[in-house]
């Protein structure tokens, strides 16, 4: 099934997110990050950080909360299965860490075909409750085979 | 700790210290748990082979966050990185090493550009056009 282009522009309601110490220290340790700042409290703070801070790729699990409300949205036709990354970009107004809480708003940012392929970009805007920018998060991905067949004179 | 950069010696044309991780089945399982990405491509051989793919493959996240190491262990403050993005250019199954090798490109004062790449065994790049603004 294509996707839905028209749903280009469309932003979705914003999910919440509390950042714990010990999910920062769970995806530090799935991504063999070893460095104590992500891991011990005392560390964090020897090198400046208030608390735990993120490592910089953490960002896309409040990303992944928000896609899911996006990509759960019949209208847009996606299927998750035939889904590859494409690319992806944070861009960091201040770092996460523990004890955060944040808004993660996602928004179709682009959709396009691609030769037999579609390419659709999700953009999470990360905030705090009061407002302040954290993140902005874009993921570009790659709908394997979904492209309708191309007309002749289109 | 790694000792860090001196921000007064940095030039383009340094290089980073390469990272080099080997990827198990078990790394794909413990980052979906963590991440939250339970796209089934990337633990069931089943369902990778039925949409067309050899059987697993790593997440792109889990290449992106090793080559992330490579430039926070480098700068040695995750709050230097202002910026981070790559293209996912090639998949990386289990049982393969990927290494992250980058360089500086730009210094501009505080703000420095680094360009960064992750390759597998056969120099294939997995991750491509790296690139990590920083203010050091």
């Amino acid at each position: 099934m294509a996707l839905n282009q028209a749903l280009v522009g469309k932003s979705y309601p914003a999910v919440r997110y509390e950042v714990g110490r010990e999910k920062l220290r769970e995806f530090a340790v799935a991504i063999g990050e070893t460095d104590p700042i992500y891991h011990d409290e005392a560390a964090a703070r020897a090198a400046g950080h208030p608390d735990l801070p993120a490592v910089p790729t953490f960002a896309v699990v409040l990303s992944l909360r928000a896609g899911q409300v996006v990509y759960g949205d019949p209208e847009l036709g996606l299927d998750y299965s035939r889904v590859v990354h494409g690319e992806q970009e944070f861009v960091h107004h201040r770092p996460i860490r523990a004890g955060d809480r944040l808004l993660a708003a996602g928004k179709v940012a682009a959709a396009s075909a691609k030769g037999p392929h579609e390419l659709l970009t999700l953009e999470t805007e990360i905030t705090t409750e009061a407002g302040e920018p954290v993140c902005t998060v874009r993921a570009t991905l790659l709908s394997r085979g979904t492209a309708p067949p191309r007309r002749s004179g289109t | 700790m790694s000792p860090h950069v001196d921000l007064t010696r940095v030039r383009p044309g340094d290089t980073l210290p390469e990272v080099a991780e080997t990827i198990e089945r078990l790394d794909l399982i413990r980052y979906a748990g963590a991440s939250g990405d339970f796209n089934p491509i990337h633990w069931s051989d089943e369902i990778a082979r039925a949409v067309g793919l050899p059987g697993v493959i790593a997440h792109g996240m889990y290449s992106m966050a090793v080559a992330a190491r490579m430039v926070t262990g480098w700068a040695g403050d995750p709050a230097a990185v202002k910026r981070l993005k790559v293209r996912f250019s090639a998949m990386i199954e289990p049982g393969q090493t990927l290494t992250a090798k980058g360089e500086v490109a730009e210094v501009d004062g505080s703000r420095v550009l680094v360009r960064f790449h992750a390759e597998d065994e056969k120099g294939e790049k997995v991750l491509n056009k790296g690139e990590a603004e920083l203010e050091l």
